[in-house]
């Protein structure tokens, strides 16, 4: 009789176990193909190659184009601008502090608990920090707030694939009369180049899907950004506001940037995965 | 030479990123400066009044409103979660695992404005036509509901993934034990795994909440925005995030408002922060402990 009851408990609760698997792994694909179903049959080549013309707002001819350039410009110089200091921390920790230090450790915990802070508050205080240098809303501000946005994650991304090299690699090296700088730079830095490089995509695709740090700090306008200085449109802002528009041809667009944007994220985690398996090749093991 | 210019600099970038969290509660503390010293932090906390233009800014609709829709994100996240967190564990064929981490994975990725425009053409709707007619209540469909909905799927990936982690520190040994003891799967999951693994399980949902508290713009989305305190499930909410988001715009025009929104902001950072520090302490101490 116990033993009936223990093998029913047994059998429900595996059961319940792969619904919720079923019923997550099926929200995914129920919002791709919300999103490819809305989406598809209001893109045309105009929406990804011309730039919001007069009248767009109310249904006129046009495209996204200033989005999708604005979306790649901040999320790129963001990316740039966070490895620039991202790879140097993560080299740091690995090469330079002494390992399994306190100084170490305290760090990772800072970088983990700073990826938990939202983008809305790195938005908001990118714009205090744009009020405090006199700076408007412009790509520089957006580039900047994304930048701090992605940099925990970057560097703790690229800190544990840093870490996997093999010690003896840097004493190997070390023993050949390298200085820790060479070492950091020819050895380590050319051995975990793959996951480098797929950290650095994920960030990528992070700074192109972000809408609340960009509120603030970069503005919104219809033309394709010329300058730093300026204010520069971005994919989820663009979406936002064609969904706040009451006009059904401007609403379908939404859908359509957003079918933009989910497939612009995708390709980007794909490189990254196909980049990291190809990559490996190259590594000593 | 080049040695030890590289190090000083490194290092100096290294001190730059770990002490931005103080940088930005500095920033943020004097630019909410100006209304803590002219309004009593009860008035702030505990005032439903919320008239910028008047000068009167009661957060208590807004905390309120973050509290019920994190409240119903985690009633449906955490069961989902745990249970396939314990099935990707424990039960899966490899290949099966295989399978579904790299979709969770890509739904991590999707970006929070995609969630927002699916929760407003699929979640919105359901709420408003098959919901709330249920209940015999009207009911736009932007409601706490929809916000908690769109949440819940948004941190799934989140405490799937460290419950995961959490759970393949639990040495193999513990296991055999209980298992050779003749116990079935599931009460070696129960009374064994998941008992020394509590503590992670537990740091795994904060995290899930912490994340839940700042989520911004899909919940903006579909959580209608209205500032008054939610009644039921089915009411529009106003969460601080959006709250912060919303009123960009205008918040340089009235006086205080902008000082009103960084406070905001601020708020939310410390309370994250303080949810993020307490499940990373406890995190590490169970990798310590299990290791």
């Amino acid at each position: 009789m116990a033993r009936d009851r223990r093998f029913a408990e047994e059998r429900l609760f595996r059961g319940l176990m792969i619904a919720a698997t079923a019923l997550i792994v099926s929200c995914l694909a129920l919002i791709l193909l919300t999103v490819l179903a809305k989406g598809l049959p209001f893109m045309s080549l105009d929406m990804v190659t011309r730039t919001p013309q007069g009248g767009y707002y109310l249904g006129k001819g046009g495209g996204v184009l200033n989005a999708i350039l604005g979306s790649l410009y901040l999320a790129g110089g963001a990316t740039l601008l966070a490895i620039l200091i991202g790879l140097p921390v993560a080299l740091y920790l690995n090469v330079y502090a002494r390992p399994g230090g306190r100084f170490v450790a305290a760090s990772r915990f800072a970088f983990d608990v700073l990826n938990g802070v939202p983008s809305i508050v790195y938005g908001a205080f990118g714009f205090t920090l744009m009020i405090f240098f006199g700076l408007r809303a412009s790509l520089l501000g957006g580039i900047i707030a994304i930048a701090l946005l992605i940099l925990p994650m970057m560097a703790r991304s690229m800190d544990e694939v840093i870490r996997l090299v093999p010690r003896e690699l840097l004493e190997a090296s070390y023993a050949l009369g390298a200085t820790r700088w060479e070492t950091a730079r020819r050895v380590v830095a050319r051995q975990a180049l793959p996951g480098i490089l797929t950290a650095v995509l994920i960030a990528f695709g992070r700074g192109i899907g972000d809408a609340a740090a960009v509120i603030f700090t970069t503005g919104f306008t219809d033309a394709v950004p010329g300058s730093l200085l300026r204010p520069a449109a971005t994919l989820p802002l663009a979406i936002f506001f064609q969904l706040g528009v009451p006009i059904p041809e401007v609403q379908g667009r939404a859908y359509a940037s957003a079918l933009i944007l989910t497939v612009l994220i995708l390709a980007v985690s794909l490189a990254a995965r196909l980049l990291s398996r190809r990559l490996t090749r190259h590594v000593v093991k | 030479m080049k040695d030890a210019i590289a190090g000083k600099t490194m290092l100096a970038l290294t001190l730059f990123a770990v002490l931005l969290v103080l940088l930005m509660i500095a920033g943020l503390y004097l630019k909410s400066r100006p209304v803590l010293s002219s309004h009593s932090l009860g008035e702030l906390f505990f005032s439903t009044r919320w008239r910028p233009f008047r000068g009167q800014f009661g957060f208590l609709p807004f905390i309120l409103g973050t509290l019920w829709v994190t409240g119903v994100a985690m009633l449906i996240a955490v069961p989902l979660c745990l249970l396939t967190a314990i099935y990707l564990s424990e039960y899966a064929p490899a290949r099966v695992r295989e399978w579904v981490k790299p979709l969770i994975d890509i739904l991590a990725g999707i970006p929070s404005v995609v969630f927002g425009v699916w929760g407003m053409l699929v979640v919105v709707p359901f709420i408003k036509d098959t919901v709330a007619p249920a209940f015999k209540v009207f009911s736009t469909g932007y409601s706490v509901l929809a916000g908690g909905i769109v949440l819940a799927i948004m941190v799934f990936p989140v405490i799937i993934h460290v419950t995961l982690e959490v759970l393949r520190a639990v040495p193999s040994e513990v296991r055999e034990a209980s298992l050779a003891l003749g116990a079935t799967r599931w009460q070696t999951v129960k009374r064994v795994v998941l008992r020394k693994a509590l503590p992670g399980v537990a740091a795994a949902v904060v995290l899930g909440i912490a994340r839940a508290f700042g989520e911004t713009m899909a919940v903006l989305m579909v959580v209608g925005n209205v500032p008054k305190v939610p009644k039921s499930v089915l009411d529009p909410a106003y969460p601080l995030p959006a709250l912060i988001a919303n009123n960009y715009g205008e918040m340089l025009s009235v006086p205080l408002y902008d000082s009103a929104l960084m406070l905001a902001a601020l708020i939310l950072l410390l309370v994250i922060l303080a949810f993020n520090v307490a499940s990373r302490l406890v995190l590490r101490r169970v990798e310590r402990s299990l290791r």
